[in-house]
């Protein structure tokens, strides 16, 4: 892994075909097409998927665009049906009924609806469990095959469907869930925030970490949508660059207990860089909303504080 | 070799799961199928099968991960009663839908509210249209009987729909009584290797399981997963047939108890059937004519043999063991009569509502009804079409 070039990983075969029907600059398929890079070539691999723009996008009857088996079940149940199959693999395996070199490996996908609200208990035991599985959340903080609704990971006064900026409201109240500590605090042997980077050496090491690891992992991934959260698509990497240097989406890995920051911003910027190329904050900008950010400036600081201390 | 010995439902559903040794079994505990789980385990535990168990945290990921792992190739299969089959209920559609011969040894308990842990059918009920075949049992030997045979029709090529095997909640799961169990040898040869065509887990062939379905292609999913519901009924009788070989024991899509010169007949599911069955002998004896017609298969639901099998007699009492809520009756009450009327055999019926949420129902009460048909139809009484029994007063 020391000798990552990013040229080398970009040229392995695609699991993703294209084809598939996501929007334009969709953080989604890339988060999906860098982790399956962590999968090593000649190993097999099941694809898990709850409900969500991914699943209704990349398997419409009669095509797919998955090139590895790939089970859709429902909404809230991602980690339910994954250990399922991950059980299955092993009784298949004892039993004599697969041939001894084929190694399957188990990732699923979540959109933070999936994982966050409606698919938390199903995650959460799926993890305590231990099965040998990576759960990936694709993070871009609403429901968005829906519309745009909010969920326990939307920011603090992002402005969503269900949250709606009026005379009378600044958008959602509450602060978002830190699932990645949640799912530390489970125990398992790897759990990693993370999001695109210019060279994408962080996403991958960490996918290719979580799929070799043995035993649960789960993954993080900030992975913006530009409908939801307007900006323009060609913006993508700069709005991802901008959460990691403000801490706003801190990169870290938490490996058999111990935490680790992956990067450190050498100087950490504003809030306001991060927010306002974002349409669903706009309101903060306007005058007399100077409080607003201060107060998720603050927010973003005590958790990256808390973070430091845990990663020290 | 075949032995004789006492056991209560769960255990015997258990045992047949012990000598079938399906691959994988999610499960959580809830009365009164917890012993099943639990038995499971300890089979497991004393290195007497080494079926993968797995213990999840809510019945919905119980069947949620017997899809996953069914669908990767894995026989599968899971318990539970009342609100566990309530909150799996979006699963069932989706084994269904998924064409997965998986198997759910159902207990039947009464559905909340009020909170209650004993019998009736508004479980099994509830989940009546979700796409499963649903075989009830009369007693232990008949859940025994059904759980073997349920993997071989689940899993034939004309089929493949997921099978729920009924018995009634303490009534039949915790009542020891005498069984007849088969060998080992037998079971296993009946039963067989599970030999998916498909399945994730198939080297070098991937699958895609679960897609979203545009109107184009939806209906035809729905209607082929239907004519294979249609086809499970020949496949039932087949596999009953084979096993009678092994057991010699008789199984149909119903039995028919005393029905042939019956005047009045009760059509009646699950351990109740015991009560009106005796009810029959009692009255028979002082020279009435009436029977019992106790429905094995409820999904598929066979109407044409229903109502050819009720055409000689003067009217039906049909028996459920839950309401429905809608005003006009319980479920059986509503499909029978609707069987009944397609396919033109204008007899009277009253349907009657009796052991809700664990109620007693008696011999008494099953006499008492029969007693009911024949003075509506001697004397002219009227009776409501739709009436419970056993209320307190």
């Amino acid at each position: 892994m020391d000798n990552y070039s990013l040229k080398t990983i970009m040229n392995k075969p695609e699991r993703l075909a294209p084809g598939h029907r996501m929007c334009a600059g969709c953080g989604a398929t890339i988060a999906v097409r860098a982790v399956l890079r962590g999968l090593n070539e000649g190993d097999r691999a099941v694809i898990g998927n709850a409900t969500g723009c991914l699943e209704v996008s990349s398997f419409m009857y009669p095509y797919t665009a998955w090139e590895d088996s790939y089970i859709h079940n429902a909404f809230e149940n991602a980690g339910a049906t994954l250990s399922g199959v991950e059980t299955a693999y092993k009784a298949l395996k004892k039993r004599g009924r697969l041939p001894e070199n084929e190694t399957f490996k188990f990732i699923t996908f979540g959109g933070d609806g999936g994982t966050y609200d409606i698919g938390f208990q199903s995650l959460s035991g799926a993890m305590e469990r231990g099965h040998d599985m990576v759960y990936v959340c694709y993070d871009n903080g609403a429901y968005m095959n829906t519309g745009i609704q909010r969920s326990s990971a939307t920011p603090m006064y992002a402005d969503t469907t269900t949250t709606p900026v009026g005379k009378v409201s600044n958008g959602k109240m509450q602060s978002r869930k830190d699932i990645a500590n949640i799912m530390a605090e489970h125990h398992i042997p790897y759990v990693a925030q993370t999001t695109f980077t210019q060279d994408f050496k962080d996403i991958h090491k960490k996918s290719h970490k979580a799929i070799y690891t043995e035993g649960a992992a789960f993954l993080n991934i900030m992975a913006p949508c530009p409908r939801g959260w307007r900006y323009e698509t060609s913006e993508i990497m700069d709005i991802c660059k901008l959460a990691i240097e403000t801490c706003y989406w801190p990169l870290f890995e938490v490996e058999n207990g111990e935490w680790r920051l992956t990067y450190e911003p050498k100087k950490k910027l504003p809030i306001e860089d991060f927010l306002k190329k974002q349409g669903r904050f706009k309101h903060l900008f306007k005058k007399g909303n100077e409080d607003l950010i201060a107060q998720f400036q603050e927010e973003v600081d005590r958790r990256w504080e808390e973070l430091k201390c845990k990663c020290n | 070799m075949d032995m004789k010995e006492r056991m209560s439902g769960n255990e015997a559903v258990s045992y047949a799961i012990k000598q079938i040794n399906p691959d994988v079994m999610p499960a959580f505990p809830i009365t009164p199928s917890t012993e099943i789980p639990q038995m499971i385990s300890t089979y497991i535990a004393n290195g007497e099968i080494d079926t993968e168990f797995i213990p999840v945290e809510s019945e919905h990921s119980a069947m949620s991960a017997a899809i996953g792992a069914q669908a990767a190739g894995a026989r599968s299969l899971t318990a539970t009663s009342s609100a566990g089959l309530a909150l799996m209920w979006e699963e069932l559609l989706l084994a269904a839908s998924n064409r997965l011969p998986l198997v759910l040894a159902l207990v039947n308990r009464t559905l909340s509210g009020p909170i209650n842990i004993n019998c009736d059918h508004s479980d099994g009920m509830g989940a009546r249209d979700t796409g499963w075949i649903q075989i009830y049992a009369e007693n232990n030997q008949e859940a025994y009987d059904n759980f073997i045979q349920a993997y071989p029709i689940a899993e034939h090529e004309g089929v493949h729909l997921p099978v729920m095997i009924c018995q009634d909640g303490f009534i039949t799961s915790h009542a020891v009584e005498n069984i007849e169990l088969l060998d080992d040898k037998k079971v296993k040869k009946f039963v067989g290797e599970y030999k998916p065509e498909e399945y994730l887990l198939n080297p070098g062939n991937p699958v895609a399981v679960g897609p979203y379905s545009v109107s184009n292609y939806a209906m035809e999913a729905k209607k082929n997963q239907e004519i294979a519901l249609e086809n499970s009924k020949a496949v039932i009788l087949e596999v009953a047939k084979n096993f009678k070989k092994i057991s010699g024991r008789s199984y149909g899509l119903f039995e028919e108890y005393k029905t042939k010169d019956a005047d009045y007949i009760m059509l009646i599911m699950g351990s109740a059937a015991g009560t009106a069955k005796q009810a029959v002998s009692e009255l028979r004896a002082k020279g009435m004519k009436v029977g019992v017609l106790k429905l094995r298969v409820f999904r598929p639901f066979p109407a044409e043999e229903i109502a050819e099998a009720l055409k000689g007699c003067k009217t039906v009492a049909i028996m459920d063991r839950c309401e429905s809520y809608n005003g006009n009756g319980g479920p059986l009450g509503s499909e029978v009569t609707s069987a009944l009327f397609r396919n033109k055999v204008m007899i009277e019926t009253v349907n009657y509502i009796y052991g809700l949420a664990g109620r007693d129902f008696t011999v008494d009460e099953a006499k008492a009804i029969f007693k009911e048909l024949e003075e509506q139809d001697v004397s002219g009484r009227k009776v409501e079409q739709y009436k419970y029994i056993g209320l307190r007063t």
